[in-house]
């Protein structure tokens, strides 16, 4: 296990490495073009100039890189370009935003598609679940802002229920959460719906299920006792993954409903050309994007007793 | 006094398969009794509809299956008629059923101890201690030692025979009325078989449970049942006590399979093997007449061609049989007399193998020491032209490591191995010339996975033939396309099919024919047989041994059946746990005096034939992993003839009882010649004959 | 052991109208492929149909719900944006742009993936180390923040937008350009996982042990041993994917990193009448359901293509 961990570790750090060198590389021949944005596009040149030397953007890139990676390990994640503000602070609120919503559409998605899922895959070819799969398909096959823009159309326009922006402009509103988290469940769970569905399907045609069953036991009990334990491993492995995703992917959703999120920062920071900005929000992706595999690698090896006792 | 109600009663039973296809008709017009204790087996090849049966008396048959006619009568209630709740109650108390595959029918994320206790459990209400108790009793039943740490086990941490051992006890844990046994030995080895076997024998008398035992193996048959039905293409075709059918059988094909065995009596010259022609028909292709018809040499219009009912040979006996002319075929006159064929004289020295030695590196993680397996270790033989030479052993004994090295898919860790004088013990295939690539072929296992489902038969023939450097232009290779497909007796259109169109057997004829096509002077066989069915099986090692006289090739044969080995080799080589135990002669290695493992294989092979009386030696414990072998002599921890510590301290040495033929075993001189011979026929004390060398 | 055997095997010969007449098994798999051929004969003939011109744009006629009267004769059959410009129109030559691009996209994407794919499954050891090295590195990278670097930092604007513009490209072309390389970084990894888990499986085969016996080299055992017989789980994820990609583009569309304006991109005739709140409904209706529907006919194409090849 150990072991793992530390390959793991070692593997973290070389990509976090690679990538962050690959963005300084990127975004540094487009600095002059950065200085414009700050200081407006009528700046005159020497002004542009004198901001980026005094700045620090004009010192050699490997000298400013490894400033960087200085900063980085010592908690001096340098200044954002875009709002005058240390990176640091601007960001934790918006990890702070993300997190809320990433945890209500994690919460909602995984139940909806643990429970849709199974009973799909328990009545394989029944009516159920062909409703079932049709809604899934249906609905992953709707981009996040067509389906937003069809719950807003319903809810903002036609029956004014809910707010239409979600940038939480008094202070924390459930009503402001409902729209973007109904969006990312309607978009998400479809995925996850299915994939359980065929877990469950595939235990259900196993020998073992048929053994269970030609030993007499009550179908509840061949159910959840024999059946899901070995349906839901794949699954769950899987939804573990989706951390990644609602931390960064959800920028289509987050710029709809003008909410503050992660995604949105760092899609506001891509546009703008804010190196740290986009340096530290890349890091703390790659972070969690390997640390949700690690979980749902080691979850995969602890569930599966094949695999967990060799 | 009336008779006791039979357990089992199926009477004219029809079963089919709604598909979106149409509906398949599986099973028809099946009838069976079996009454309390009796053991009936149920024998046939694949498609018979064997399994079938088996799931339809537990009125299982999935979705798409259905009983269309007859009914099944359990204990006098017709089954049809149950509730699904009067079915829950049944199975696994009153009928219990063990599989093929121990692993996949064991739930693989939960422990023995609760996939045991939850039947009685289930059905007795009995509570958790209680059940553990029975279970432990029950795994004591089975011969299984160390209860507690097998209940605390997952199924894949046991071994393939103890997997069987627990599912048996799983089923026999509330004690049954009928066990049902659908090849339960067949994905086990031989040795391991054949301890399973003598157990569900000894348990079936014991608690007085009616058993029905399916399988394709008609010498497990013989020893285990009392009664058999033979069946064909989903009809049953003879029925009787195993005396009847062996010794008096009337349907041609219950004959014609029983000549497609390799019993101790056959041999490849004097009395060849005969296979059924043919094949077998699709379940929507079936004659309207008897279904056999078309592949039987008895065949005749006007009474053959009508639909067949099954017959009583005699008013007196259970003797039935499905045949019209059953009265009048004479079996001692057939009316194409058996061929025998010429014997073959070997040559010089084609292959030589020198000591070699395999071992593979487990990688273990940090700290850990390094693992290594002794895939194959000391290994010498050697090979002549025309020469068959036969690996024999069992899972996990090296003889596919033997394979690899000498096709040159592995390199030996140390070792020579020659080949018409060019040594490539280390010779990877990527750095050998075509040449030598074209005289070494491999004949593959799995005849399923052999051929590449992409591309047409005809155009991985010629691409082989391309790259063996044997034919360049497009008219070369189709020309000699042509011809291999004439050499393993496949039309010659089959060029353009594709795998998924052919049979099993046609595609090992392509993997045969792709062997041979750059002419090759060693063919390594490698399990070419094993997955055929048994009528099949027969044809395919007829050819091997035609291709083999016409091209005067030396074929490296890798098997674990022990009869066709007996049947097709000159020279045998014995592998356990890659070292070679025995090698000599057919002749030598399968008379006394024998190694012990040599005796205890031949012993475990069951023999379909009643008039050869067999000794029985069954083997304790498990085939001990490659990766942990036991000290000393590897076979000690099994050996029924163990000496006392030297076996276990001490490699044992490698005696010469005679010309070519090596034992390695402590045993001394006196005590091997006092060895009896493992076969007899009844009445004869003496040996079997074998042919005799010229 | 399966104890009966379906219908014998028709020896189906591999025409496309038998592929097709294939297709009829599974209701899903029609109703995809005419959604998808719904779109695909738009894209093909929009220049033939009596449409008005997208790009005009008219004053007197902003937002215009559905079904509303032309100055001229006729209708706006599905109402007009915030410029004026007919929706029905837009949608239907915005078609070519979404489909030609996604398609590109997918096919440049999967080529990668799968070269990636196969050598880092059959070859093993060090190519495999490092192919999956690269590939985690592009996996880790949060997808979106990928697209938006990439085409915000290669845009027409860019150093490398100015000279490929030098050389005679139109924005457009350049945007594509960027948009296709983007996806396939984010996507050939994707693929290149599957196709060498399909890998894995398929050496341990004999047919692969026998091409290997034969003498062949990993190019051939590559490329015609492995890669045809992967085929089916392949054929299925492309089509997912073709979807997936379809979504990514319109969705950069939405954020305003697709194709620049004027042309009619389904993504951006959403995000452009975003702010006029409730009398924008009508226009940004339309092009999301014209979105949905390609989507979902794919979907259904490859959840049919699916069950299908399970059948088989």
């Amino acid at each position: 296990m150990i072991t793992i961990a530390a390959r793991r570790l070692l593997s973290m750090a070389l990509i976090m490495l690679v990538i962050s060198v690959l963005l300084f590389v990127f975004f540094e021949g487009d600095k002059l073009n950065l200085a414009a944005r700050v200081l407006g596009p009528y700046s005159p040149m020497e002004g542009r100039l004198s901001w980026l030397e005094h700045n620090g953007y004009n010192r050699p890139l490997v000298t400013r890189y490894f400033s960087w990676l200085f900063g980085f390990f010592t908690g001096d994640w340098k200044t954002s370009a875009q709002f005058s503000a240390p990176v640091y602070t601007f960001l934790l609120p918006r990890l702070k935003n993300t997190a809320i919503l990433g945890s209500c559409v994690f919460v909602l998605t995984v139940i909806i598609s643990l429970v849709l899922g199974v009973l799909a895959g328990i009545s394989e070819s029944s009516r159920r679940d062909r409703t079932i799969t049709v809604l899934s398909v249906l609905t992953t096959s709707v981009p996040e802002f067509a389906s937003a823009t069809f719950l807003v159309a319903i809810f903002v326009f036609w029956l004014d229920w809910l707010p239409g922006s979600s940038s939480f402009s008094n202070g924390f509103s459930w009503q402001e959460l409902i729209l973007p988290v109904a969006t990312l469940v309607i978009y998400n769970f479809g995925y996850y719906t299915r994939m359980t569905r065929a877990s469950m399907a595939e235990v259900m045609s196993s020998q073992y299920i048929r053994t269970a069953i030609l030993k007499g036991l009550p179908y509840r009990q061949v159910i959840m006792r024999h059946a899901l334990r070995n349906a839901l491993i794949a699954p769950f492995t899987v939804m573990i993954l989706q951390l990644n995703y609602l931390l960064s992917g959800v920028v289509v959703t987050e710029v709809f409903f003008a909410y503050d999120g992660y995604g949105k920062a760092l899609y506001d920071a891509a546009m703008f050309g804010d190196v740290y900005l986009i340096l530290a929000g890349a890091m703390i992706a790659v972070v969690v994007a390997v640390v949700s595999q690690f979980i749902s690698d080691v979850g995969y090896t602890r569930l599966n007793p094949r695999i967990r006792f060799q | 006094m009336q008779a006791p109600t039979p357990i089992l009663e199926c009477r004219n039973v029809s079963i089919s398969y709604f598909t979106r296809a149409g509906e398949v008709p599986a099973v028809y017009d099946f009838s069976l009794t079996v009454n309390a204790g009796e053991a009936v087996g149920i024998v046939g090849e694949s498609g018979c509809g064997k399994s079938t049966v088996a799931l339809a008396i537990m009125q299982y048959m999935g979705r798409n299956g259905a009983i269309t006619q007859g009914e099944i009568k359990f204990l006098g209630r017709d089954m049809r008629k149950m509730s699904e709740e009067e079915l829950r109650e049944i199975r696994g108390s009153q009928i219990a059923m063990v599989y093929q595959e121990p692993m996949a029918s064991l739930n693989p994320a939960m422990l023995i101890r609760d996939q045991l206790i939850e039947v009685p459990m289930v059905h007795e209400g009995i509570d958790a201690k209680a059940a553990e108790a029975r279970a432990v009793e029950m795994l004591d039943a089975v011969r299984l030692p160390d209860p507690q740490r097998i209940l605390n086990s997952y199924p894949h941490q046991l071994s393939g025979g103890q997997q069987q051992r627990v599912v048996i006890a799983m089923a026999l844990l509330s004690k049954p009325k009928l066990l049902l046994l659908d090849e339960p030995t067949t994905a086990l080895d031989v040795t391991v078989e054949a301890g399973v076997v003598e157990l569900i024998r000894e348990l079936a008398h014991k608690t007085g449970t009616a058993m029905i035992y399916i399988s394709h193996n008609l010498g497990l048959i013989l020893e285990t049942c009392d009664r058999i039905c033979v069946m064909y293409s989903g009809q049953s075709v003879e029925l009787g006590t195993v005396d009847e059918v062996f010794n008096h059988m009337r349907h041609p094909y219950t004959h014609g399979l029983l000549q497609t065995l390799p019993l101790p009596t056959a041999d490849r010259f004097s009395r060849p093997l005969v296979p059924i022609r043919g094949q077998l028909p699709l379940p929507r292709e079936r004659p309207t007449g008897c279904t056999f018809g078309p592949r039987c040499d008895y065949f005749k219009a006007g009474s053959c061609d009508q639909p067949q009912a099954m017959l009583k040979v005699q008013s007196t006996t259970s003797h039935q049989v499905r045949c019209a002319r059953f009265e009048t075929i004479k079996w001692l006159e057939p009316p194409k007399p058996v061929e025998t064929k010429p014997s073959v004289e070997t040559g010089k020295v084609v292959l030589e193998v020198k000591d070699l030695r395999k071992y593979y590196n487990l990688s273990s993680g940090f700290g850990k020491p390094k693992r290594v397996v002794k895939a194959n270790e000391k290994i010498d033989f050697v090979a002549h032209e025309s020469e068959t030479v036969a690996i024999v052993g069992e899972s996990g004994c090296g003889k596919s490591t033997v394979a690899r090295v000498l096709m040159g898919l592995d390199t030996a860790t140390s070792g020579e191995v020659f080949i018409n004088g060019n040594e490539i013990a280390k010779l990877p295939v990527k750095k050998r010339p075509a040449g030598l690539i074209a005289n070494l072929q491999l004949v593959f296992q799995n005849p399923f996975e052999t051929l590449n489902p992409s591309h047409t038969v005809g155009a991985q023939i010629g691409r082989t033939l391309k790259k063996l450097g044997v034919a360049k232009t497009q008219d070369e290779i189709e020309q000699r396309t042509g011809e291999l497909l004439d050499l393993v007796k496949l039309p010659r259109e089959f060029a353009n099919r594709k795998p998924r169109q052919l049979s099993g057997g046609q595609k090992q004829r392509i993997g045969i024919a792709r062997a041979f096509g750059g002419k090759a002077a060693v063919v390594v066989a490698d399990e070419p047989v094993s997955a055929l069915d048994v009528s099949v099986q027969a044809a395919i090692t007829g050819l091997l041994t035609d291709i083999q006289r016409q091209h005067k090739t030396t074929i490296i044969f890798i098997s674990h059946d022990l009869s066709v080995v007996r049947y097709l080799a000159d020279r045998v080589v014995v592998m356990y746990l890659g070292q070679v135990m025995e090698q000599g002669t057919a002749q030598q290695v399968f008379a006394p005096p024998y190694h012990p493992y040599t005796e205890a294989l031949l012993s475990a092979v069951p023999i379909a034939d009643t008039s050869v009386v067999k000794k029985r030696i069954v083997l304790q414990g498990e085939l001990p992993s490659p990766i942990t072998p036991p000290t000393g002599c590897p076979f000690h921890t099994r050996c029924p003839r163990k000496i006392g510590p030297i076996c276990e301290q001490q490699m044992p040495p490698v005696q010469v009882l005679g010309p070519g033929h090596t034992i390695m075993c402590h045993l001394s001189r006196a005590e091997l010649a006092k060895m009896e011979p493992v076969f007899a026929l009844k009445g004869k004390p003496a040996l079997i004959e074998t042919r005799e060398k010229k | 052991m399966t104890d009966f055997t379906l219908t014998a095997r028709p020896s189906r010969a591999r025409k496309l109208l038998s592929a097709i007449g294939l297709l009829r098994e599974s209701p899903i798999a029609i109703i995809g492929l005419c959604l998808v051929l719904f779109w695909v004969l738009i894209a093909i003939f929009v220049g033939f149909l009596p449409l008005r011109d997208p790009l005009a744009q008219s004053a007197g006629d902003l937002l215009k719900p559905f079904f509303t009267p032309a100055p001229g004769g006729g209708y706006y059959w599905l109402g007009t944006d915030d410029r004026g410009r007919d929706i029905l129109s837009r949608l239907f030559f915005g078609t070519r742009l979404v489909l030609f691009w996604s398609s590109l996209a997918t096919i440049i994407a999967y080529s990668v993936g799968m070269l990636m794919g196969v050598t880092a499954g059959y070859r093993g050891g060090w190519w495999d180390e490092g192919l999956s090295f690269v590939g985690n590195v592009f996996l880790a990278f949060p997808q979106m923040v990928l697209f938006i670097v990439i085409l915000s930092q290669l845009g027409p604007d860019s150093p490398a937008g100015h000279w490929l513009s030098g050389k005679g490209f139109s924005a457009t072309w350049v945007k594509g350009v960027t948009i296709v390389l983007a996806v396939t970084f984010a996507t050939a990894p994707q693929v290149a996982r599957i196709v060498r888990g399909l890998v894995l499986d398929l050496k341990t085969r004999d047919y692969v042990s026998a091409a290997e016996v034969r003498g062949e080299g990993p190019l051939y055992i590559m490329l015609v041993e492995l890669l045809p017989n992967a085929r089916g789980p392949l054929i299925v994820d492309a089509c997912l994917r073709l979807g997936y990609v379809t979504i990514a583009i319109a969705a950069l569309g939405f954020l305003g990193l697709g194709l620049p304006p004027p042309d009619p991109d389904w993504g951006k005739m959403i995000s452009e009448v975003r702010g006029f709140g409730a009398m924008a409904a009508n226009a940004m209706i339309w092009p999301a359901i014209a979105i949905s529907s390609l989507v979902l006919g794919l979907n259904l194409l490859a959840d049919g293509l699916r069950e299908i090849a399970l059948r088989d």
